[in-house]
């Protein structure tokens, strides 16, 4: 679920459960909304921070971090790049040269032509091993995590996999029992 | 409700009864209280006015870009943990910057002081190195005005075996227990402790015309957009606007409170959302601008006949900061406990909440069972120590262990110490020119150890609860707070103390302060709602102050 569903459905619930405030902005806010979510729909531009190869070596740094399993998604799955790529190209333009530059070092590091991505994933953690105590690893490592789990209009977390993957809900509603430990309880109310 | 259009215009040059500094669990029920008093009021809130329309759940943005909160670039402030170093800038004081304050995306937890809070320099005798005072208030002298704040707030709760006398239950029962809270009821009461609903001010049934918890989860660090928590901004502003007598104007950042030759309060200068600087003038002035920024403010109030600050004849404006101590034990558990539901904590114990002399050490607190983590802290920070940081093992427990964690979190006393203080930084300027804010502090020993005790504690509970494993936080001196108290505190010596028992600053006739930093004590960690019940008080008597022309 986008966030501008996700919010159209918590402005749908807030004025149900009776909540006033919400009530007289509410049809506005939803034609803001729809307006919004009809241009996110019109693909944009890939990448703007990031040429096209070394988003393909974010994409893999970042899938070694987080990777997918069956029934599991991963960073690639969440579009991980995607966030970096945003967050490099404005609020985090200052770290782009630590990026450019640990790309290319591992790209050296690979020491085959095709460079990093061409290496199996054994290859490629046996690599990060060597390198996870740098400032570009740490950079790296913190981003994945954000762009695998920030509300997705950061730009990652497609789809809410981020959050699937963690089994975490964005719903507007919840009702009790919440968790298997208090299902008794509240099935006593 | 809450809608921009709502309340009445002034115009900074009408001679407003009250301009009130900041929005937030004081300032709102400030606003309220005397507005509906029959006064003319201005509150001043440096951040914006948002309505639920805007809320939204970015842990990204709110918890790590700091999107409601003071802005580190604009409006810096310098950290050092003793007053022989020099201060480095840093983020070490967090606070709401919004109509509604921080009140406006607290938790909720809402516990009162004991009796024993407030006299408890004389019950004890002091302690070496801090200076710690009793109140000039007594529990029972504040009991009507936490009763008032339960009721015209509304809080869930229901009475625990330690709890304070009380003059009416809580207006409404207590929100469901979560399975952080019936872990933390299995645990303790196997260790003979007594668990209880923790009281919150979050409605669990219809009040007041808003409705109950959805358990949407986003308590922590984000405004209701249902409205169904307790705060300033879902009850107290509305009431102020709908009484035609009161405004508030956001985008207002304060320089200055001016004073004239007779060394009274004319007013507030202050930053209007185009940089100008505006005068609003006032029969009084009210600061509620927090334990950071009131002192702050004071200080940068300056003047031939104020020379060390406004107020501060005493040279207590600014001293004995109290954080209160923060920390807790993770705990995982076999099956899933979707602690991402719902409020964040249910249940807590308040066995040891007195100082016992016996423990060696000053000072007690609580433990509460709660879920702190939301999606990008959980993965930064939830996990134990040795587990994986990257990889397939790192991917496998995050989506294993995120449903089945939760943490037991431990609220701790801080002593007053003179030394812990905000003061101005001798560079460091803002993005408006006017000096920041210092911070010095260092934890009292006994702080230290009371927290280490408590987490021992709810270390305890985990395992009886029955965890398959559990790990502490590690207890070190804190850096970082949003807990900003005593900095001006209450007392009926004027030469070391900032303001009065009824608020009125000693040294300005017509200058209050309400907020936390009016506090004497730290509270066992949970202090709003002793900020509103003081906050109801402090109205009450400004108000008939006003009445009787003592302005």
């Amino acid at each position: 679920m986008s966030d501008l569903v996700a919010r159209r459905s918590f402005l749908r619930a807030m004025a149900a459960a009776g909540a006033a405030w919400a009530a007289a902005d509410l049809l506005q806010v939803e034609d803001a909304l729809a307006w919004a979510l009809d241009q996110k729909r019109k693909p944009g531009a890939a990448f703007t921070a990031l040429t096209a190869e070394q988003a393909r070596v974010v994409d893999a740094i970042a899938s070694r971090i987080l990777p997918s399993a069956e029934g599991r998604p991963g960073a690639h799955e969440a579009g991980v790049v995607h966030f970096i790529d945003k967050a490099l190209a404005t609020f985090k333009a200052a770290q782009k040269p630590l990026y450019v530059e640990g790309i290319q070092s591992l790209d050296r590091d690979a020491a085959v032509p095709a460079g990093f991505t061409s290496l199996t994933a054994a290859q490629q953690d046996d690599l990060l091993r060597h390198v996870e105590r740098t400032p570009f690893f740490q950079a790296i490592r913190f981003d994945t995590i954000v762009g695998m789990f920030a509300l997705p209009s950061w730009g990652g977390n497609r789809d809410s996999l981020g959050w699937h993957m963690l089994g975490f809900e964005h719903q507007p509603q919840f009702q009790p029992p919440f968790g298997v430990y208090d299902a008794e309880a509240n099935a006593r109310r | 409700m809450l809608s921009p259009r709502a309340g009445r215009r002034f115009s900074p040059s009408d001679l407003v009864d009250f301009v009130i500094v900041g929005s937030g669990a004081a300032g709102g029920i400030l606003a309220k209280e005397l507005s509906v008093a029959g006064c003319s009021v201005v509150v001043l809130e440096q951040g914006p006015r948002l309505t639920p329309a805007d809320f939204d759940h970015d842990e990204f943005g709110t918890m790590y870009q700091m999107k409601l909160a003071n802005n580190p670039v604009t409006q810096p402030h310098s950290f050092r943990a003793s007053v022989s170093d020099t201060a480095r800038q840093t983020m070490a004081v967090i606070y709401g910057r919004l109509v509604g304050g921080s009140n406006a995306h607290f938790t909720g937890n809402f516990w009162r002081l004991r009796p024993i809070d407030f006299n408890e320099a004389s019950v004890l005798g002091g302690v070496p190195g801090a200076a710690l005072v009793d109140w000039p208030i007594t529990y029972a002298e504040l009991e009507p005005y936490y009763t008032k704040a339960e009721w015209e707030l509304g809080v869930s709760g229901a009475p625990g075996p330690f709890d304070a006398p009380r003059s009416r239950p809580y207006p409404m029962p207590p929100l469901p227990v979560k399975s952080s809270g019936v872990l933390m009821e299995k645990g303790a009461r196997a260790l003979g402790l007594h668990p209880q609903p923790t009281p919150m001010a979050i409605n669990s049934q219809p009040y007041n015309g808003r409705p109950p918890c959805q358990h949407c989860g986003f308590c922590l660090f984000f405004m209701c957009e249902y409205g169904a928590k307790s705060t300033s901004m879902a009850v107290m502003l509305p009431l102020a606007e709908a009484t035609g007598r009161c405004e508030i104007r956001p985008g207002s950042y304060v320089a200055r409170v001016e004073t004239n030759d007779a060394g009274r309060a004319t007013g507030v200068t202050y930053f209007d959302g185009k940089k100008r600087l505006q005068l609003q003038r006032a029969k009084a002035v009210v600061l509620c601008a927090n334990g950071a920024e009131t002192p702050r403010l004071l200080l940068n109030s300056s003047s031939s006949r104020f020379p060390d600050g406004l107020a501060n004849s005493s040279g207590a404006v600014g001293k004995h900061l109290m954080f209160n101590t923060y920390f807790g034990v993770n705990a995982q558990f076999d099956q899933p406990l979707n602690e991402f539901k719902s409020v964040q904590n249910t249940r807590m114990v308040q066995d040891f909440y007195e100082t016992d002399p016996k423990r060696g050490f000053y000072g007690g607190g609580a433990i509460d069972a709660r879920f702190d983590r939301y999606p990008i802290s959980f993965a930064l920070t939830g996990l134990p120590p040795g587990t994986a940081a990257w990889g397939e093992d790192f991917a496998k427990t995050l989506s294993h262990q995120f449903t089945r964690s939760m943490f037991f979190g431990t609220h701790g006393t801080s002593l007053p110490v003179e030394t812990n203080s905000i003061s101005i930084d001798p560079s460091l300027k803002d993005a408006w020119g006017l000096p920041c804010m210092r911070v010095t502090y260092y934890d009292h020993p006994d702080d230290l150890k009371c927290a280490e005790f408590l987490a021992a504690r709810a270390s305890e509970i985990a395992q009886a609860a029955g965890a398959i494993k559990t790990w502490p936080e590690r207890v070190l001196p804190q850096t970082l707070t949003v807990h900003l108290l005593g900095t001006c505190r209450m007392g009926n010596d004027a030469k070391a103390s900032v303001i009065d028992r009824f608020h009125r600053t000693h040294d300005v006739p017509n200058l209050f302060i309400c907020d936390g930093s009016s506090m004497v004590t730290s509270s066992r960690g949970q202090p709003t709602e002793t900020i509103s019940a003081l906050a109801f008080r402090a109205g009450e008597h400004i108000a008939a102050f006003a009445r009787r022309g003592e302005i």
